[in-house]
C-alpha cells in the first residue's frame, strides 16, 4: 500500500488533457444510467415501485428522490423496496420500514404531526395575513374623502 | 405607530429564522433510533468470514459502533483519533465495515492501525440500512443494554468527543452502577 494517496497525475500534454476530459465525460454519462432495467414485469407493481421511489428522498444527495439518485445508498434502498414489493408488502408497510430507520426526513411529503402543523398551515396563514392586509388597505382607501383627489386636468 | 412596528416585527422574526437556519447543518438527518433498542443483526466478521458478530456481542458494556469503509475519506480523517481512544481503553470500539472490499479493509487496518475490538463486515449494506446509516463515518454510542444513546454523522474530532460523547458516556456508566 502506498502511504499518502495522490490523485492520478496526468501529463500536461494535449493528449493527457484530452483523455482526462474524456474520462470526466464518461463519469457524467454514467450518472444517467440509473436502473436501466425495469424493476418489475407486471405494470401494476412497476407503477407502485415508481411511485414509491419518487416519494422517498435520497439521504446522500438530498434534493434527489431515490428514483433519480445514483448514490450507492439510493440503489440499496431501491433494492429493499423492490424486494419488499416482490414479497407482497403494502405501500404503507414499506413507508414505515423507511421512516423507522431514517425518520420522516426521507418523506418528501411530511406527515401531519404537531411538529409539522406550522409547516402545513404556513401557506394558509400567509394567505390569511395577505387578505387581512389587503382588506385593511382597501377599507382605509374607501374612507378617504373623494374631494381630496387631485383634480384631473386634461392638457393636450 | 403600528404602521412601522408591524413591518419591523415581521423583519425581526425573519432575521431570527434566517440566523437559526444558517446555524443548522442542512445535511444533518436526525436519527429516529436515539433512545431506542439498537437493531438486531448478525454478520460475518471482517477478519474471519466464518465467524459471526452480532448485537448480543455489544451487550454488557457501554460501547461505540463505528461505521466505516475504505472508500470513505472522512473515515481516514478520524481514524487516528479512534486508535487513540482505543489505546486509552476508555471505551471499547466496534466496527461496521460498510459496503467494502474485504482485502482493502484488512490492508487499511494493517496500515493505519486497528482500533476495533471486532469489525462486522456488511458487504451488501443491509444491516447499515437497519441502523439508518446514510453516510460514513457514523459513530453510535450504545449503553450496556444496547440502547442507542447518541449518533454522530461525519468524522469524529477531539472536540466532538469531549463535548458530545464524554458526558453521555459518563452518564450511561453512572446509571449502570
Amino acid at each position: 500500500m502506498t502511504r499518502g494517496m495522490t490523485w492520478p497525475c496526468f501529463p500536461a500534454t494535449w493528449f493527457g488533457r484530452l483523455s482526462m476530459a474524456f474520462a470526466l465525460l464518461l463519469i457524467c454519462v454514467d450518472a444517467y444510467a440509473i436502473d436501466s432495467e425495469r424493476a418489475f414485469e407486471e405494470p401494476a407493481l412497476q407503477a407502485r415501485y415508481e411511485h414509491l421511489t419518487t416519494q422517498i428522498r435520497c439521504l446522500v444527495c438530498q434534493n434527489n428522490s431515490i428514483a433519480d439518485s445514483s448514490a450507492a445508498l439510493a440503489a440499496d434502498l431501491r433494492r429493499e423496496i423492490r424486494d419488499m414489493l416482490a414479497a407482497g408488502r403494502e405501500d404503507s408497510e414499506i413507508i414505515e420500514f423507511l421512516t423507522t430507520r431514517y425518520g420522516d426526513y426521507v418523506l418528501y411529503r411530511p406527515p401531519w404531526t404537531p411538529r409539522t402543523w406550522l409547516l402545513w398551515l404556513a401557506p394558509l396563514l400567509l394567505l390569511a395575513a395577505g387578505i387581512w392586509v389587503a382588506v385593511r388597505i382597501v377599507v382605509a382607501r374607501s374612507r378617504l374623502p373623494i374631494e381630496d383627489e387631485p383634480p384631473r386636468t386634461r392638457s393636450g | 405607530m403600528t404602521r412601522f412596528l408591524l413591518p419591523a416585527l415581521v423583519f425581526a422574526a425573519l432575521i431570527v429564522f434566517f440566523v437559526v437556519g444558517l446555524e443548522r447543518d442542512p445535511s444533518y438527518v436526525p436519527s429516529p433510533l436515539i433512545g431506542k433498542p439498537a437493531p438486531d443483526f448478525e454478520l460475518p466478521t471482517l477478519a474471519d468470514p466464518d465467524a459471526t458478530f452480532g448485537l448480543d456481542d455489544l451487550r454488557g458494556q457501554v460501547s461505540l459502533l463505528n461505521v466505516w469503509a475504505t472508500w470513505c475519506v472522512g473515515c481516514r480523517q478520524e481514524h487516528a483519533l479512534l486508535v487513540e481512544l482505543s489505546d486509552s481503553g476508555e471505551v471499547p470500539i466496534y466496527g461496521l465495515d460498510w459496503k467494502d472490499d474485504r482485502e482493502a479493509a484488512l490492508a487499511w487496518l494493517e496500515e493505519l492501525g486497528n482500533p476495533y475490538v471486532t469489525t462486522a463486515f456488511d458487504e451488501t449494506g443491509r444491516v447499515a440500512i437497519d441502523w439508518g446509516v446514510y453516510g460514513a463515518p457514523e459513530t453510535f454510542l450504545l449503553d450496556a443494554d444496547a440502547t442507542v444513546l447518541f449518533k454522530h454523522v461525519g468524522p469524529l474530532t477531539q472536540q466532538i468527543w469531549d463535548e458530545e460523547f464524554q458526558p453521555r458516556l459518563q452518564a450511561a456508566r453512572g446509571r449502570e452502577q
